[in-house]
């Protein structure tokens, strides 16, 4: 009563002119079929590829940043650290102890986090896996880091400091 | 194709029986066999809803930053213009189809015994989908959003006792605020989606084992007389090439005439000239006018919203009134109420449209 059972298969029912034209064979049509199938993955994977990309495309621009102002930066106290942002990355300005200005990004060389300055016990520590730079150098001395943190130049100014790339 | 890897799927999976069902499915074919399509063009635009709606997601930020987060999408972000506008032509272009394919079957009769259940479930998916189009038209809150959800909250408004209940917890209070925004991104991206998939799988079940209908005048033919072709390979192709249509049409259309935002919703500012809810709502709303004018006051209203309801009330409910596979009284009554269904929400769209002139 639902579905009417046939007798016999009429696959021909819309092919009236198979005889009249030389039809693809297979191979021709896959590959037609394949072509076409990567022309549109392209047209629609392209675009989806740069909408998710774009922030990433975004940043990448943010860090073409090669000077930062930080204005009234120069009043920071001795022994003391200010985070800023160096383009899109973390980035600290250091007033040391003895009057030393350096600046390092503060992005852990090991697995990206962000370290941190300890003025009490002479370092840049990092709490995610214990590693230590040398808080004057950058350099990488105990644990997991293979490699120092970068450094910045840094001018004092009257009104400002200004950090820009080595 | 019984290699290794085959046999070692089959065993598990039990392959081999799904591909028997499949070789033994065949299609009719008959002078209404296009409209066979639009179940699967429905389909095939609803997972494409999912695929754009997921990318949006990516960056969409519901709440205060809703309009902000769609103006980086349109503007910012690379190629999230395009992204967008296919989102929303597809929304249109998918409620069209549904309701084409929603006629072509009523007018077939394919919700004649024993389709029934597939019928129920299609009017509950179609409800779904204007769900879906009322919420997600909020979420950009721009002003024609921000003022379409104002107006189009007076629908359900209008149900007696539970209405004005029902639309303060829709709205999340008195206003479309910002909560509002957050309420309808949960229905949209959430709850909507889990009430519609089993819907769906329950309907494309209910087409797989009931088959294509044929209409009646196909049916008074004798089976011998009657033509059909496989659906695996023969159909299945023809399924794919108007899929392919389909998304052409979508790609042109989006990049054509990509979806603007307009300015951001501020309840402060008066609504603009000529607001009014999208087509696919223009007609009910229509309708809810004109029949509450017919008796002055809330009588009016009642009675208006009565006989509307009542209309959709026999829509739904027709397989229980024309269920048998005879020529008669019903069916023909059916066909009619059909015709007057179509002229109603043609006539009452365009009539809603001419009124904003």
């Amino acid at each position: 009563m639902s579905d009417p059972v046939l007798i016999q298969s009429q696959p021909d029912v819309d092919t009236p002119f198979e005889e009249a034209e030389s039809t693809p064979t297979r191979r021709v049509f896959l590959g037609v079929a394949a072509t076409a199938g990567l022309c549109y993955v392209g047209a629609i994977g392209y675009p989806i590829y740069r909408y998710l990309a774009s922030p990433a495309e975004m940043a990448a621009s943010e860090s073409a940043v090669r000077e930062v102002t930080l204005d009234k930066a120069q009043t920071l106290p001795l022994a003391s650290a200010l985070m800023f942002h160096f383009g899109s990355s973390p980035a600290m300005l250091i007033h040391g102890a003895d009057d030393s200005w350096v600046a390092f990004s503060a992005v852990c060389t090991h697995l990206g986090c962000t370290v941190k300055f300890e003025p009490e016990l002479n370092r840049i520590h990092c709490s995610c896996h214990g590693g230590v730079y040398d808080p004057h150098t950058g350099k990488n001395v105990s644990g997991p880091p293979p490699k120092p943190l970068k450094a910045y130049k840094v001018a004092v100014g009257a009104t400002n400091v200004v950090v820009s790339r080595a | 194709m019984a290699g290794p890897i085959y046999k070692w799927f089959d065993e598990r999976l039990g392959l081999t029986e799904i591909v028997a069902l499949a070789r033994h499915k065949r299609i009719p074919v008959h002078s209404q066999s296009f409209w066979y399509y639009w179940g699967g063009i429905s389909l095939f635009l609803f997972l494409i809803q999912i695929f754009t709606g997921i990318l949006l997601l990516v960056y969409y930020r519901p709440g205060s930053e809703a309009f902000e987060s769609v103006r980086q999408i349109t503007y910012v972000m690379h190629f999230g213009w395009l992204i967008r506008s296919a989102h929303s032509w597809c929304a249109n272009l998918f409620i069209f189809t549904i309701l084409v394919h929603m006629f072509s079957v009523y007018f077939m009769k394919a919700y004649r015994s024993p389709r029934e259940v597939g019928w129920l479930t299609g009017i509950a998916l179609l409800f779904l989908a204007a769900m879906f189009g009322f919420s997600g038209y909020l979420l950009p809150m721009d002003e024609l959003s921000y003022y379409a959800t104002k107006v189009g909250l007076q629908i359900p408004a209008t149900i007696p006792f539970m209405g004005a209940f029902t639309t303060t917890i829709l709205r999340g209070g008195t206003e479309v605020s910002d909560f509002t925004v957050q309420r309808f991104f949960a229905l949209h991206v959430v709850i909507l989606p889990l009430l519609f998939i089993p819907l769906l799988s329950l309907h494309l079940y209910m087409v797989q084992k009931h088959g294509n209908a044929v209409p009646p005048s196909e049916e008074a033919k004798p089976i011998a007389a009657r033509k059909s072709i496989p659906f695996f390979p023969n159909f299945f192709q023809k399924d794919l090439a108007m899929w392919l249509i389909s998304l052409n049409v979508l790609a042109l259309l989006a990049s054509i005439f990509p979806w603007d935002l307009g300015k951001q919703a501020d309840s402060l500012v008066p609504a603009p000239a000529g607001i009014h809810p999208e087509w696919y709502f223009m007609a009910p709303f229509h309708m809810l006018k004109i029949l509450g004018n017919f008796l002055p006051g809330a009588t009016g209203e009642v009675v208006g919203i009565l006989l509307f309801t009542i209309g959709l009330a026999i829509w739904v409910i027709i397989p229980f009134y024309d269920g048998e596979n005879k020529a008669g009284v019903r069916g023909r009554n059916a066909h009619y109420f059909g015709l007057f269904a179509v002229a109603a929400l043609i006539v009452t769209t365009a009539l809603g449209y001419w009124g904003i002139r």
